[in-house]
């Protein structure tokens, strides 16, 4: 009885208006992702040229395309795709940014120095067009792209974390750990990233939304994933046309995106608020 | 004066090097180009000699040097794939899209200002909580979806332009800025949602500060004390977000261009990618580069206008 | 006798932003003459910050009920109309803070600071005559090389500049009443007696009524005829220094009194005698 009240007065803590708009969000993007794995009204790919730009309907519940294909099927499946992009770009960029940001943070010096004027370059750089360079000199594809975004949210990450380390580096329970023997790797892992978690935490999230926001635009120009297996903005870019006839079309991937996004976002502020 | 020296060089050193690295993707990668314009027909002597014609059997910093000059002059190099010049096929582009991201950045200032600061002055009250939530759908909203919207809503339902209907600006000025109004909107969205919420933040601390006391002791009204004193404060980190959303506005219009059919930059690059035009596509890129470090320059000297602290 | 300016009668503060509202200042008075030096002492807590900061009308209208009466020029500047206590503040009733660093807007140069509030309150006078007069009042702060400091930023100057500018501030409109919020508590030690000189030198050259606030009685000590002695939000004792220091009525005040470090008196030897460890291996 009293591990219950217990557990519900600390899950109390965690209740605001956006975390609870932002588990709600999250969770239906998730079970939709989930439910898609194992099980799909129809194959995605699957054209029926007599059911062609179908609205909503209890057979179609997002309407079919022009090639009469299933349009919640479709965007199950696209979902998926962007999801893995966005996560992809954002382990890559978070990794590669953290410990960059890390390492020039905690020794600056010379090395420090080169490596911010690299990353301040690469910085300003807009992602998207980033992508595209990558894309022109090799070829298109989900993992170009998801290596080209994550490349293109080093710079971000690696500015926070190293600001984040400038600031600890000085602070005395570095220099306990310091003057108990520790080396910088453990003095680097073990003390100060502890600290650095929600920063951390809200910036991957942040950068997460950015992923997203950022392959579906470039799926829309039709760069990535190709049909027939597209993610949620080339369908967008081929609904486009349709959106009188057929606005499930459009807004069926359209809205999809904006949840995603929404539900991090929420929960992301929701952490905020917690955290004060 | 140390500051700016010292500003200007490292634009020029980051200038060089982006543009080195420049060089070396768009001319070490995507192999010979001899070969590619020759295609099959050509036999190997051929090809060798037009590798030597095209001065691609010359040491690589020499080649280097020779397309950084030449772009500095204005000559983009030729295209693979129409054998034009790369300058003359922009020409025309370049203005529409830099119009169209000009104005996004207008309007980006023109609503994030007023209503950071309206936000901040009424925080937590009705307005302030509204208008925050709705920013964070509006940041949620991929701009080519706000673009599909916005031809949808204005434009076929509210016949406030022909979608896809673009009027060039040696016809009509007017209509031509009429046009990139609604595009421009949907770029500006997202950006202006950010900076909105990041001017409000920033207000919302200033405001909390010693000095705001300091100022009304002396008989500053809030007004006063608001205009005079917080919001040069304020502006500090905004800035920063400022001139990246710019950069990033260049960006956006790319992807917008194509949601409005507007003949921009954008087509260019979209086709030059998928036809390997390699000259087009460096051209594009190195020119967007140097305009960020530009913006970054300025966004740099900006900062020590308003806050004297930047040490030399 | 001289005419009294200020009187503060049953002031009360209470806070409104929490739970449950909170008391911070109970049954505050004070009368102010002119030309006259009133210190308030206490702990941080004691309410003497709040007082003051009610007398020079910068306390919040929200979350925040204040009952009582601060009588200044026929007004009662709890309840008269923001327009007439916002024509008073800069111009008759002016304050110094105790963090010189924040209280300064870092961006703006220090001669505009300076000038701020004859550019609210005498808006007929030419910005070289505003010059003039702010050069001028940075000279006799004892800021000397006046012209310069005019056109430096506050993180250029050393606290014990800052200070000094913000009492040239605060003084250029000539204002009868100064209240100064603990302006040595942030300084060294050497500086916080030019600081007090300076504000005993303003008093004598200009008339103007100060109401000093410190933690630091042997400061108010040196400066104020009449000392009000504040504990969690009440006056404890008050009276004229020397009466203060002869006869403290008040524990509390003899404990502060006694608080005081003084060089003359000797250290009286510590008379704890260790008995060693006891029997059962407690000290005792």
């Amino acid at each position: 009885m009293r591990k219950l009240s217990d557990w519900t007065k600390r899950m109390a803590k965690y209740h605001n208006a956006y975390m609870t708009a932002g588990c709600v969000l999250s969770g239906i993007i998730l079970l939709m992702l989930l439910v898609g794995i194992f099980f799909s009204p129809y194959d995605p790919t699957q054209m029926d040229a007599s059911a062609k730009l179908q609205g909503i309907s209890w057979k179609h519940i997002m309407g079919t395309d022009h090639m009469g294909r299933d349009v919640f099927s479709r965007v199950l499946y696209g979902s998926r795709v962007t999801l893995i992009i966005a996560t992809g770009t954002v382990a890559i960029g978070a990794g590669a940014g953290t410990l960059i940001g890390a390492l020039t943070g905690f020794y600056g010096g010379i090395f420090d120095e080169i490596m911010m004027r690299i990353i301040d370059a690469l910085f300003a750089f807009p992602s998207v067009l980033l992508a595209l360079v990558f894309v022109s000199l090799f070829s298109t594809g989900t993992y170009e792209v998801m290596i080209s975004l994550g490349i293109a949210f080093i710079p971000s990450f690696a500015r926070i974390v190293r600001s984040e380390f400038l600031r600890c580096r000085n602070m005395d329970y570095v220099k306990s750990a310091k003057m108990q023997g520790a080396t910088d790797l453990r003095i680097i892992f073990l003390h100060i990233m502890p600290n650095i978690r929600g920063v951390l935490l809200s910036s991957i999230l942040i950068g997460f939304n950015n992923a997203v926001l950022a392959e579906a635009g470039l799926s829309y120009l039709g760069i990535g994933s190709q049909p027939p297996y597209a993610s949620l903005g080339k369908m967008l870019s081929d609904a486009q046309q349709y959106i009188f006839s057929a606005p499930a079309y459009v807004f069926g991937p359209g809205i999809v995106i904006i949840m995603m996004v929404l539900g991090f976002s929420f929960l992301g502020e929701g952490i905020r608020k917690v955290q004060g | 004066m140390r500051y700016v020296l010292k500003k200007v060089f490292m634009m020029a050193l980051t200038l060089v090097v982006v543009s080195v690295c420049v060089f070396l993707a768009f001319h070490v990668i995507p192999g010979d180009p001899a070969t590619r314009l020759l295609g099959t027909q050509g036999t190997p002597a051929q090809v060798e000699a037009l590798r030597e014609q095209m001065g691609l059997k010359d040491p690589l910093y020499q080649q280097y040097f020779r397309w950084a000059v030449s772009f500095l002059h204005g000559d983009l190099g030729t295209s693979y794939v129409y054998s034009q010049s790369v300058s003359s096929m922009l020409a025309s582009k370049i203005p529409i899209t830099f119009s169209l991201a000009m104005m996004s950045f207008v309007f980006m200032i023109l609503i994030s200002i007023p209503l950071g600061i309206y936000t901040a002055r009424h925080e937590n009250g009705m307005a302030d909580r509204i208008i925050m939530t709705v920013n964070q759908i509006i940041m949620a909203i991929p701009p080519f979806f706000s673009g599909i919207l916005i031809t949808y809503i204005f434009g076929m339902m509210l016949h406030l332009f022909i979608p896809g209907g673009f009027i060039s600006y040696d016809i009509s000025i007017g209509g031509f800025l009429g046009y990139l109004i609604f595009p421009a909107i949907a770029i500006a969205l997202p950006k202006a949602a950010m900076a909105t919420k990041l001017l409000r933040g920033s207000v919302i601390d200033e405001a909390s500060k010693d000095y705001t006391r300091t100022a009304y002791s002396r008989g500053n009204t809030v007004n006063g004390v608001l205009y005079r004193h917080v919001l040069q404060n304020a502006m500090i980190p905004v800035i920063t977000f400022i001139g990246m959303a710019l950069a990033d506005m260049v960006a956006g219009s790319i992807v917008i261009e194509q949601v409005f059919g507007i003949p921009g930059i954008s087509r260019i690059l979209l086709t030059s990618i998928s036809n390997r035009d390699y000259p087009v596509v460096e051209a594009i890129i190195m020119g967007i580069a140097m305009l960020v470090i530009l913006i970054n320059f300025l966004v740099d000297m900006i900062y020590r206008i308003i806050d004297p602290r930047i040490s030399d | 006798m001289s005419e009294e300016i200020l009187a503060v009668s049953d002031l009360q503060i209470e806070f409104h932003d929490h739970q449950f509202p909170e008391t911070v200042v109970y049954d505050f008075d004070l009368e102010l003459e002119k030309g006259e030096i009133v210190g308030i002492v206490g702990e941080s807590g004691s309410g003497k910050s709040m007082s003051a900061l009610a007398i020079a009308g910068l306390l919040p209208r929200h979350n925040m009920k204040k009952s009582g009466k601060i009588m200044y020029d026929g007004q009662n500047l709890l309840v008269c109309d923001r327009k007439i206590l916002r024509s008073y503040q800069g111009n008759r009733i002016a304050m110094i803070f105790q963090e010189p660093m924040t209280s300064l807007n870092p961006v703006k140069r220090i001669g505009w600071q300076v000038e701020e509030s004859l550019r609210i309150h005498v808006p007929e006078m030419s910005k070289e005559e505003r010059r003039q007069k702010a050069v001028s009042m940075l000279e006799a702060v004892g800021l000397h090389e006046s012209a310069k400091v005019y056109e430096m930023y506050p993180h250029e100057l050393s606290g014990g500049m800052r200070q000094r500018v913000m009492i040239a501030a605060a003084m250029i409109a000539d204002p009868e009443i100064l209240i100064a919020d603990e302006p040595t508590t942030a300084l060294d030690v050497t500086v916080q007696a030019q600081i007090v000189e300076l504000l005993r030198k303003i008093n004598r050259e200009k008339g103007t009524s100060i109401i000093f606030i410190s933690h630091d009685l042997s400061l108010v000590r040196q400066l104020c005829r009449e000392i009000i002695v504040m504990q969690d939000g009440r006056i404890v004792e008050s009276g004229t220094a020397e009466e203060i220091f002869r006869n403290p009525g008040q524990e509390y005040t003899r404990k502060l009194i006694a608080a005081i470090p003084r060089v003359d008196l000797s250290v009286p030897r510590c008379s704890v005698q260790s008995k060693g460890l006891g029997r059962n291996g407690r000290t005792e």
